[in-house]
């Protein structure tokens, strides 16, 4: 025993045991099991493929044709005339903005009050109910956008463009100020309702994903704020929010994602229309998933052709919008596990 | 107290006489003393004064403003201008008599509460108006037993119903849920279990995936299965159009439900000896079992929800069609989205009705997903846990009896101390 602790003469060549070769004998069923798991792995790898390169090599034939006007073209005549996305981009765009600015406040709210605020007999059912709320199919929320907030809402909408009228944007063409006689359908299928009820479809997802992070606040943290005197909304604003900072961005994010995406209910709202809009309380306006979901019965094989351009044009917008979520929230603190 | 009480009777046993060990109790004043217990939580009636006052000041000075100075009008901005000026007025109130920090933190928990409200409130709003305006069909038996044939639109509502579009809805999510489960849960398992570079391209690619709007996916099979291949409009269509919109989220939770497990429970059964497979099949999947259930029924409420996909790929018909293969088949939602267009009031009803199943159908399934899954992996209920300790019984019992009889198996050679020791 005692003779290997001796230490080696120094001018010794320094022995070293051969490197082993580690080999992992997997059996027979091993091998199966594998291959059957890298197999669906490659088949899920080709069908996305599949879709993309479908989807791009389509796209192509009528991005060839237009070239660059099929960014600047508002109109969309793809058998005769021009197309392009300009429109409905904008359109697109605008709705996804509103319902976020719509939604983030709303969703922030919840979950503060989920994760800080509620008695733990309500935080369950308020859960529950934010989950619900993301399950609820986005016709049912069209339903209601279409046939009760839209009526109730026009009065709102008629007040902003009185009162603020003078921004830009709050403007609304071919109405009076204060003319009690003025038709309220100046006000009807615009950006700005439509907005509204996607805010309602995308705030539980922010929402959840808000939550989760918030309730991940170290205890130690709170307490030490707590300690040194902080109010509950002291407490809020140097330990909660700074640690959750990472997930309202990216839940905000991955709510643009959704918005930008969404169909039905925006197409049981707006009223097409194929020019810049940028006023977003005026009646009509366009977004490319409503363009798609309307034209796509009486396009010709290059009119489809031309509606893929817009979808991969869409697509290509919600990949950027959710790989900044996806980055932002593993930066951040919260996406990481935390010290305390 | 214990070890150093014996390491100083160890070192001096006879010089120092030690007190017997006991706990001292501190001398509490009896009676009644000076003073009183103060609350730390709780709601004092001040607070109550200030909000109710600020609530009062705000619709009232709102109301001086809508009906006697501006041109105002309309509930939604009522209330809107109302809790504007409520938190004005109680953030005035708190300052009297608090410090700012306290202020602050009152008028945020104020916020906060009344935003939470907003949110719970129009949900559980958007779910009450559907079924209540929806209720005028729903009460008619012929509305589950009859479908739209011979229904027009100007009919009364004791004819037709929306049978042929449950069925529609149930044979698409059936066929959708065929595709999309076995290959998003095979693909989770690869993603979590044969790590590499490729798995994460594939995993890469999957996220961005989820990116794909459901229009898109409807106008991929539009153009494929219907334009190229000839197929038609049809049940089967829908069905796969379905599957490529919900496969990625399916894989992405069921990864995240998968990651979940804690990892010495694999590596405890691999250091048993089990295969690969054997420890995903026994360990993995049972563990995580709860947590892939709600995946599948998240996926399952997203895929019967979705009018997009549908409405390009599936065709709109009124008749039963229970072959997804030929012909038109109609879904809920595709049938609330076409009724409701109509000018005429009893289509609107159906409409209204038909989205009501729908609201039904996901509530179930919601109910199911939050039964099963509500449960984090490896939690168990009490009828687990009951089962679990019976079969522990069971097997105390087992080895009992077979340690009692000596004469069939031998016994196990006690191990020695050198054996054991380090």
């Amino acid at each position: 025993m005692s003779q290997d602790l001796v230490a080696p003469p120094a001018d010794a060549p320094a022995v070293r045991p051969a490197r082993r070769k580690l080999v992992a004998n997997a059996g027979p069923a091993d091998k199966v099991y594998r291959g059957v798991a890298r197999g669906g792995g490659s088949l899920v790898l080709v069908l996305m493929a599949l879709v993309g390169t479908f989807l791009a090599y389509r796209a192509w034939e009528a991005l060839s044709q237009a070239g660059l006007s099929f960014i600047t073209t508002e109109q969309w005549n793809p058998d005769g005339g021009g197309f392009g996305i300009a429109a409905v981009i904008v359109g697109t765009v605008l709705i996804a903005i509103v319902s976020v600015v719509v939604a983030v406040p709303l969703a922030m709210g919840t979950a503060l009050y989920i994760s800080e605020y509620a008695p733990r007999w309500l935080k369950r059912t308020m859960i529950a109910m934010v989950d619900l709320m993301a399950a609820v199919p986005s016709v049912v929320f069209g339903l209601w956008g279409a046939f009760f907030l839209q009526w109730k809402i026009i009065d709102l909408s008629r007040w902003i463009a009185d009162w603020f009228g003078w921004i830009p944007i709050f403007k609304v063409g071919g109405v009076e100020r204060h003319d009690p006689l003025a038709t309220m359908t100046a006000y009807t299928s615009s950006t700005f309702i439509a907005g509204v009820v996607v805010a309602l479809m995308v705030a539980p997802i922010a929402c959840s994903v808000m939550r989760e992070a918030f309730g991940l606040a170290p205890m130690g943290e709170r307490e030490g704020a707590y300690a040194l005197g902080a109010t509950r909304w002291g407490m809020i604003r140097s330990v909660v929010l700074p640690f959750g900072r990472g997930a309202v961005v990216g839940g905000t994010m991955l709510g643009l994602g959704r918005a930008l995406g969404e169909t039905i209910a925006v197409v049981m709202i707006i009223s097409p229309r194929f020019e810049i809009q940028p006023r977003v309380l005026e009646h009509g306006t366009s977004s490319v998933s409503s363009l798609i979901a309307l034209r796509y019965g009486e396009a010709s094989p290059f009119g489809i052709s031309a509606l893929m351009a817009a979808g991969v044009a869409l697509f290509v917008l919600t990949l950027l919008v959710n790989f900044v979520a996806a980055f932002v929230v593993s930066r951040s603190r919260s996406g990481a596990m935390s010290e305390a | 107290m214990q070890t150093v009480r014996q390491t100083v009777s160890q070192a001096e046993p006879a010089t120092l006489p030690l007190p017997e060990p006991g706990t001292v109790v501190p001398q509490r004043p009896t009676g009644p003393s000076a003073q009183r217990r103060r609350r730390i939580g709780g709601v004092r009636r001040t607070d109550l004064y200030a909000i109710a006052g600020a609530i009062a000041a705000g619709s009232a000075t709102t109301g001086v403003l809508w009906t006697q100075l501006g041109p105002f009008t309309g509930l939604l901005g009522y209330v809107i201008v109302t809790w504007l000026v409520t938190v004005v007025c109680y953030a005035a109130l708190v300052s009297l008599d608090e410090s700012r920090a306290a202020m602050r933190d009152r008028i945020s928990a104020f916020v906060v509460h009344s935003l939470a409200a907003v949110l719970v409130t129009a949900l559980v709003f958007v779910i009450f108006y559907t079924f209540s305006r929806g209720w005028r069909a729903m009460v008619h038996l012929n509305f589950y037993t009859q479908d739209l044939r011979t229904t027009l639109a100007t009919d009364p509502l004791t004819k037709g119903g929306v049978l042929h579009s449950i069925t529609g809805t149930l044979i698409e999510l059936g066929i959708a849920l065929g595709i999309a489960v076995p290959l998003g849960l095979v693909a989770a398992i690869y993603l979590h279990e044969v790590p590499g570079r490729f798995s994460r391209f594939v995993r890469t690619v999957v996220e961005a995936m989820t990116a794909l709007p459901d229009i898109i996916a409807g106008l991929f099979i539009y153009a494929t299965l219907i334009l190229i291949f000839h197929l038609g409009p049809s049940g089967f269509a829908a069905a796969v159009a379905l599957a490529v919109t919900i496969l990625p989220i399916i894989i992405r939770t069921a990864d995240v439900v998968l990651r979940l497990v804690p990892g010495s429970l694999k590596e405890a059964s691999l250091a048993l000896g089990a295969s690969r497979w054997r420890t995903t099949w026994h360990v993995l999947l049972p563990t995580a079992r709860s947590g892939l259930a709600t995946a599948v029924i998240l996926g399952a409420a997203r895929a019967i929800g979705e009018t997009a996909p549908v409405l390009l790929t599936a065709g709109v018909t009124g008749y039963q069609n229970l072959d997804p293969m030929h012909g038109s088949m109609m879904s809920l939602p595709l049938l609330a989205f076409t009724q409701v267009q109509s000018p005429e009031k009893n289509e609107i009803a159906r409409g209204f009705g038909t989205a009501s199943v729908l609201l039904i159908l996901v509530l179930l399934l919601f109910i199911v997903a939050r039964v099963i899954g509500g449960r984090g992996p490896g939690e168990l209920t009490a009828r687990g846990r009951r089962a679990r300790a019976a079969a522990s019984r069971r097997d105390e019992r087992r080895m009992a009896e077979r340690r009692a009889t000596p004469a069939v198996f031998a016994p196990l050679p006690v191990p020695s101390q050198e054996e054991t020791g380090p």
